[in-house]
Order: structure tokens, then C-alpha cells, then sequence
């Protein structure tokens, strides 16, 4: 069990790394997508089938192929790198990355996980998922639910093209 | 013993899905030719049998061209990341009979999150391939994948709403029986059983990008799409991918609606299900072949509209239908309230759609001044 | 409301997915048809299977001969009249000589540059004896350019029985004239035995 726990966690390590360092914005895309698989192969390693099968749903299935799809609309030069490895703000990157994973430990090291004696929780099946999500956590998913839709819209409306009164005019006359 | 029992399994299934791959290819070729008034393949050995053997010999020692400017390494990975999860889903269809391979208790999850990975294989083929064909027939198979999932997961929730479990095998045992001693409890025998079966289908075809849905491969514009630089063996696997992807499809719709193992009739019972379970995706997959025959490939705009302004809202209606039937115990209660309920949706849209399609005039702004 | 329901014929069906149906149901018909009606299926396999020929289809020509050897049934009398009148000239006629250098009525040398023909019947139109005909070959690509396609004699020796199978009308006019010809001969040396 150990084993492959290293395993899967040395493959999100050099995805996530591959995904920051390599300057070919496809391969980044695709390492991600890499991560994401093995972050999702890392709860099902842990007995969690229902989120290992979600994660690899949306984050394979949905967002690393609208990455990819934007990058395929975006069409970038595929000879020219993104950028140089290590940005003018990397310092600032580093505070902030640093006190994103010292605020994440801190949370760990609190909530008493790491104290040694985690019980594999029993065989979550589907059906006491479904029953919380809809009693206990009704009100995060109807919000989560309200956020995306928000969020769609909102995404319809910055591509919407309004139609501004009289511009076809004003660019014949301007020619 | 264990180990050999899911090995012996496992062949029957892969032996089976690439036989069916072979006559598949063929029996395409053949009654596509019948439908246009040709012969079809019939020089390789009786009636033309052998064609798959020749065309398999053929791809093998083809050239496999690589364009000097494509990404090696990806042009590589594309076939094998399109045929791996394809194979995949084989392993959790309900074959009922003592050969289904897993039953997972989240396979439906896992279906659509195994499936959905070809889509990066179709990026991957289409943007290393250094081609312009290849990129826009990758954007738009991704664009008709992703909207497409929508109603196709939409659509699959019906029968886990009312089975109750994401559980494929769990959800063919809900559909064993038979009512009145003769007709089957399948799900396609409900009123939203007919629709969603009927949904599933077609979102199945545009996501396996079969005709009328084949845009991202439609040869008048874009040569053949993402496979433009593909040939030999490569190709041959991502034929394979796509073959095994509406195999696949039609395994779902069998197990979702079409009861998965279980015979129509109470007579036929002495007929293993795994049999059944085969008969029907055949059959499946040759409707599938008439459909090519028929119907002309749609236009991308066609092909959203359809997705977006048809399928969703029906698969939202489906679903609310399904919940009425579930909570109205399924007698003829059921039948009067959602199979009103889909009647009154599909009157809607017909209404919407043709009303439209009668308001709208074709505008001529050249030819008119 | 007139006009809606004008529309709605106009757009093929007053019900969604009913052009489908009736598309499939077309293409069903000719599935299942193909399996019993010929007309359904028109493809002549053609190395193996072939159309048989309208009987006035000329490819190039052709000699006759009666009875069972080539050389004692030919017709040809070397008359030179097809090898003057060909358009292209592409008849090459050598008659065979006897011992004296005297020329037979027979051709010892009958060669016909089917590269050159041009399939005009002009030759077997002038030719007073019904020796030359129209054949129907086509299927008769060569791998070399000239000396393949330069007929000789033996290759356009065919029998009479050939020419009544490919041709029954003309074969039996000919025939019909022959006969007159011959009686006619016999009336005459008839006339000049009495005479």
C-alpha cells in the first residue's frame, strides 16, 4: 500500500513540476492533465472510488481539455517558449506559495491526522455520499450550483457581442 | 484458480469486442455498399470475408509516415491514449452470466471519466501533428465532445435516478422480470425510458463522432481531421479507438435501457444473458451503420444548436419525467403524467423548431442590389 | 394560420424527426432490396462478369474463314481493295507467290496496326467478298507499344461460326449473299456447260 502511495505521490510531484518548469505550453497542458489523473489514481490508492472517479471526470475530462481547447483557439506559436523559467516576481511568488503551503500544514497539523492513529474509515458507498450531500451539505452544493451558473452567465455575456448602434456606419465612413 | 478465471474472462471479452471490430468494419463497408446500390468488398476470400484480414495485413506493413515538423513524441502517444481507455470501459459492462469483469460501484462515473480521457488523445493527434487540417478538426471534436457530454451524463442519470445506484450491474437487476408475465421491465419501455434511450443514442454517436455528427472528420473540408497525418498502424488504432468507443456506447445504452442480459421474452430465458447482452450491441451497433447510411452530416451550427437548444432541455425534461414516474410508483399514473409530460416537451419543440424554420427566409445581401 | 400550415407542408412534414424516419426507412427499403432485386443492385463485376455488347458495337476488324482450317477456309483473296481504301492505311496485305514469282489469290502476309485503326468499317464495306468483318474485342491493352498491337494473320483468322455468334444479322445477310453468289455461279458454269 505504502508503496504505491509513493509511487502516485512521486507521479503528481513530477507532473506538477513538468507542468511549472517545461516551456512548451502543450506539454504544460498535458502534464497537468497528468497530475490531475494521479491526484484522482491517489483517492482511489485511499478507498475514496466516488471522488478518484469525479476527479478524473472533471479535472482529465472537463478542465484539462478546456485548457487544451483554449490553447488550440488561442493558437500560440509552437516553436516560440513561454517565457524565461523563473519570472520577475518570483520572489513575491515564493511568499506566496509559501504561505499557502505553511497555512495548508498548519490546517493539517491541527485537525490531529497526523497523529498516528488514522483509521481507515469503512467502505464509503455511494448511497450515505449521495444522503450527506443532500441533507447535511445541501446548502454548500445548492450554492456551489447557484456559483457555477453565475459564472456561466456571466462567461455568455462577456462573449456576447452587442451589437453597438450604427458601427457598421462609422466604419464606412471612416474607409 | 481466481486469477485464471478473470484471465479466461478477460480474453473472451477482448477476443470478442476485436472480432466484432473485424466484422464490423466489414459488415460497415458491406451494407453501406447494399444502401448505395454497390457490392461492396468482395474479392478477398468468399463474399469479400477475408477484407479485415487484408486490411489488417495492409495497415501492418504500411509506412508509417511522420511529418518532419510534428511533435514525435505526442504523434506517438496519440493512438495508444485513444485506444487504453476505450479498452478500458469494456471491463465493466454487465455481461451478466459469470462474465462481467468488475462491477464497480461507481461504473458509471467510471465510464464517463475513463471515456472522457480520448478527448485529450484527439487533442494530442490533432495539434502534434503540425497540420491546419488536423488542428481544426481537433477544436471541433473537442467542442462537439464537451458539449455533447452534457446531455449524455444528463441523460445517464435518469436510470441511475431510478435504479438507484451508479452500479451498471445493479441497475441490469433492476430491469430483470417481466410485467404481466411477458413484457420485459427494460427501462426503454417507459415513457422516459423511450426518450432517454433514444437521447443516449444519438449523444453516443456525435460523441464517438460517427455520421451525422462526424464533422471533425468531414473529408470535403478538412481531409480527415484529426487523422490527416496518420497512417499504417496508427491509424489502424485510431480506427480501432473509435470502433471500440461506439462498441462501448452501445454496451452503456444496453445496460442503461435495453436491460442489460435480459431476454424479451420469458421463453428465451435458457439463452445465457452475456449472449443477450452481445445480440443487443450488435444490433445497436448496426443501427448505428444505418444511421451512417441515411442521414447527411450536419453543419457546426446545426450540430450546437441541436446539443444546446434540443438535447439539454429534453434531457432536463426526461429527468423530471423520470422522477414523476419514480414517485408515482410506475403504473398507469406513471404513463399519464410523464409520458404527458414528454409528449407536451416534444410538441414544444416541434412547434419551437418548425415555426422557426418556417419564419426564417433565407437574406441574399449580395445577390439582391 | 394558412400560412403556417403552407409552411409546414413546405418543410416536409409537420412533425420533428419524421424526415429521419423516412430517410432511414428509404435507405431500409434499398437494403433489404438489394438482396432480392437486380435493379436495386446494378454493379457488374466486370473482369469476371460482362455486359453483354449491343450487336452493332465494331471494335476492329476482323477475317473470316469457313469450315475448320484457317488457311484452306480463308475467304480472302487478296484483292488489296480494303488496303487501298483504308483511311489511316493501316491494312499491310502481301500476296503469296508462287514458285514463279506469279501472285496467288491468297495473302501470304495480312496485317492490320489496330494502333492505327480507327474502326471506320469502311474496309469491311468495300470488300466484295465478306471476308473482313467488325469484331468486339475491347479488354486489349499490351505491354509493349508497336509490335503487340500489329495484327497478323493467324491472330485475325476467326471462324464463320464466330462471327454468327457476335454479329446474327449481319453474319446471316452475308451468309445470304454468299449463297445467292455461289448459286449464281453454279447457274452460270451451269449455262456455260450447256453453252
Amino acid at each position: 500500500m505504502n508503496v504505491v502511495l509513493f509511487i502516485i505521490a512521486a507521479l503528481i510531484l513530477v507532473g506538477a513540476l513538468a507542468t511549472v518548469c517545461v516551456r512548451n505550453l502543450v506539454y504544460c497542458a498535458l502534464s497537468l492533465a497528468a497530475t490531475f489523473a494521479a491526484l484522482g489514481m491517489l483517492y482511489l490508492a485511499l478507498g475514496a472510488e466516488f471522488i478518484g472517479w469525479v476527479q478524473i471526470l472533471v479535472y482529465v475530462g472537463a478542465v484539462a481539455v478546456l485548457i487544451v481547447f483554449v490553447i488550440l483557439l488561442t493558437a500560440p506559436d509552437r516553436m516560440r517558449s513561454v517565457g524565461p523559467l523563473f519570472s520577475r516576481s518570483r520572489i513575491l511568488g515564493v511568499g506566496v506559495s509559501l504561505g499557502v503551503f505553511g497555512t495548508i500544514a498548519y490546517a493539517v497539523h491541527k485537525s490531529g491526522s497526523l497523529k498516528g492513529s488514522l483509521s481507515m474509515p469503512a467502505e464509503t458507498d455511494m448511497q450515505s455520499i449521495g444522503e450527506e450531500l443532500l441533507s447535511s451539505y445541501l446548502v454548500p452544493l445548492e450554492a456551489t450550483g447557484v456559483l457555477l451558473t453565475v459564472a456561466l452567465i456571466g462567461a455568455v455575456l462577456f462573449a456576447r457581442e452587442e451589437p453597438v448602434e450604427g458601427s457598421e456606419e462609422s466604419q464606412e465612413s471612416k474607409d | 484458480m481466481w486469477l485464471v478465471i478473470i484471465q479466461l474472462k478477460i480474453g473472451i471479452i477482448l477476443t470478442f469486442f476485436s472480432l466484432l471490430f473485424a466484422v464490423a468494419s466489414l459488415a460497415e463497408r458491406k451494407i453501406l455498399a447494399r444502401i448505395q446500390n454497390r457490392r461492396g468488398p468482395n474479392r478477398v476470400g468468399p463474399c469479400g470475408l477475408f477484407q479485415p484480414i487484408a486490411d489488417g495485413i495492409k495497415m501492418l506493413i504500411k509506412e508509417d509516415v511522420v511529418p518532419r515538423k510534428a511533435d514525435r513524441a505526442l504523434h506517438f502517444l496519440a493512438p495508444i491514449v485513444m485506444v487504453a481507455p476505450m479498452v478500458l470501459l469494456f471491463g465493466i459492462l454487465p455481461y451478466g452470466g459469470g462474465l462481467t469483469l468488475v462491477d464497480l460501484e461507481v461504473g458509471l462515473l467510471f465510464f464517463f471519466a475513463v471515456s472522457s480521457v480520448s478527448e485529450l488523445a484527439v487533442f494530442m493527434a490533432g495539434w502534434s501533428s503540425a497540420n491546419k487540417y488536423s488542428v481544426f478538426g481537433a477544436m471541433r471534436a473537442i467542442a462537439q465532445m464537451v458539449s455533447y457530454e452534457v446531455p449524455l451524463v444528463l441523460v445517464a442519470i435518469t436510470p441511475v435516478m431510478v435504479a438507484g445506484s451508479l452500479s451498471l450491474v445493479h441497475m441490469v437487476e433492476d430491469q430483470a422480470g417481466y410485467a404481466i408475465g411477458v413484457i420485459p421491465n427494460w427501462f426503454v419501455l417507459t415513457p422516459w425510458g423511450i426518450v432517454g434511450f433514444l437521447l443516449l443514442f444519438v449523444t453516443s454517436l456525435a460523441e464517438a463522432n460517427r455520421t451525422p455528427f462526424d464533422l471533425p472528420e468531414g473529408e470535403s473540408e478538412l481531409v480527415a481531421g484529426h487523422l490527416t497525418e496518420y497512417s499504417g498502424f496508427k491509424y489502424a488504432l485510431f480506427f480501432m479507438g473509435e470502433y471500440f468507443g461506439i462498441f462501448a456506447g452501445s454496451g452503456l445504452a444496453v445496460a442503461l435501457f435495453l436491460g442489460g442480459g435480459g431476454a424479451p421474452l420469458p421463453l428465451l430465458q435458457w439463452i445465457p444473458p452475456y449472449l443477450w447482452f452481445f445480440v443487443k450491441l450488435v444490433v445497436l451497433v448496426g443501427i448505428v451503420i444505418w444511421v451512417r447510411a441515411s442521414l447527411p452530416r450536419m453543419r457546426i451550427d446545426q450540430l450546437m444548436d441541436l446539443c444546446w437548444k434540443g438535447l439539454v432541455p429534453l434531457a432536463f425534461v426526461n429527468l423530471i419525467a423520470a422522477a414523476i414516474w419514480h414517485y408515482s410508483g410506475g403504473g398507469w399514473q406513471g404513463w399519464i403524467l410523464a409520458g404527458g409530460l414528454l409528449v407536451g416537451a416534444y410538441l414544444m419543440l416541434n412547434r419551437v423548431v418548425l415555426r422557426s424554420r418556417c419564419s426564417w427566409e433565407r437574406k441574399y445581401y449580395l445577390a439582391k442590389s | 394560420m394558412e400560412r403556417m400550415a403552407s409552411h409546414y407542408r413546405k418543410s416536409g412534414g409537420r412533425w420533428l424527426g419524421s424526415g429521419i424516419l423516412r430517410g432511414m426507412g428509404v435507405t431500409l427499403k434499398n437494403w433489404i432490396g438489394s438482396y432480392f432485386d437486380p435493379s436495386r443492385l446494378v454493379t457488374v463485376c466486370y473482369p469476371g462478369e460482362r455486359l453483354p455488347l449491343p450487336e452493332n458495337s465494331r471494335s476492329f476488324p476482323f477475317l473470316i474463314y469457313d469450315g475448320d482450317d484457317p488457311e484452306a477456309g480463308l475467304r480472302c483473296v487478296a484483292c488489296r481493295i480494303c488496303e487501298k481504301e483504308c483511311p489511316p492505311e493501316c491494312i499491310h496485305i502481301e500476296n503469296e507467290r508462287d514458285e514463279n514469282g506469279k501472285p496467288r489469290k491468297r495473302p501470304a502476309v495480312f496485317d492490320i496496326d489496330i494502333s492505327v485503326c480507327m474502326s471506320c468499317q469502311i474496309c469491311v464495306e468495300v470488300c466484295p467478298f465478306d471476308a473482313i468483318e467488325m469484331d468486339q474485342i475491347y479488354a486489349i491493352s499490351t505491354n509493349a507499344r508497336f509490335e503487340p498491337l500489329r495484327l497478323h494473320k493467324e491472330q485475325l483468322l476467326k471462324p464463320n461460326e464466330y462471327f454468327r455468334e457476335l454479329s446474327p444479322t449481319r453474319s446471316a445477310a452475308a451468309d445470304a449473299r454468299r449463297e445467292a453468289e455461289r448459286a449464281k455461279q453454279a447457274k452460270k458454269k451451269e449455262a456455260g456447260k450447256k453453252g
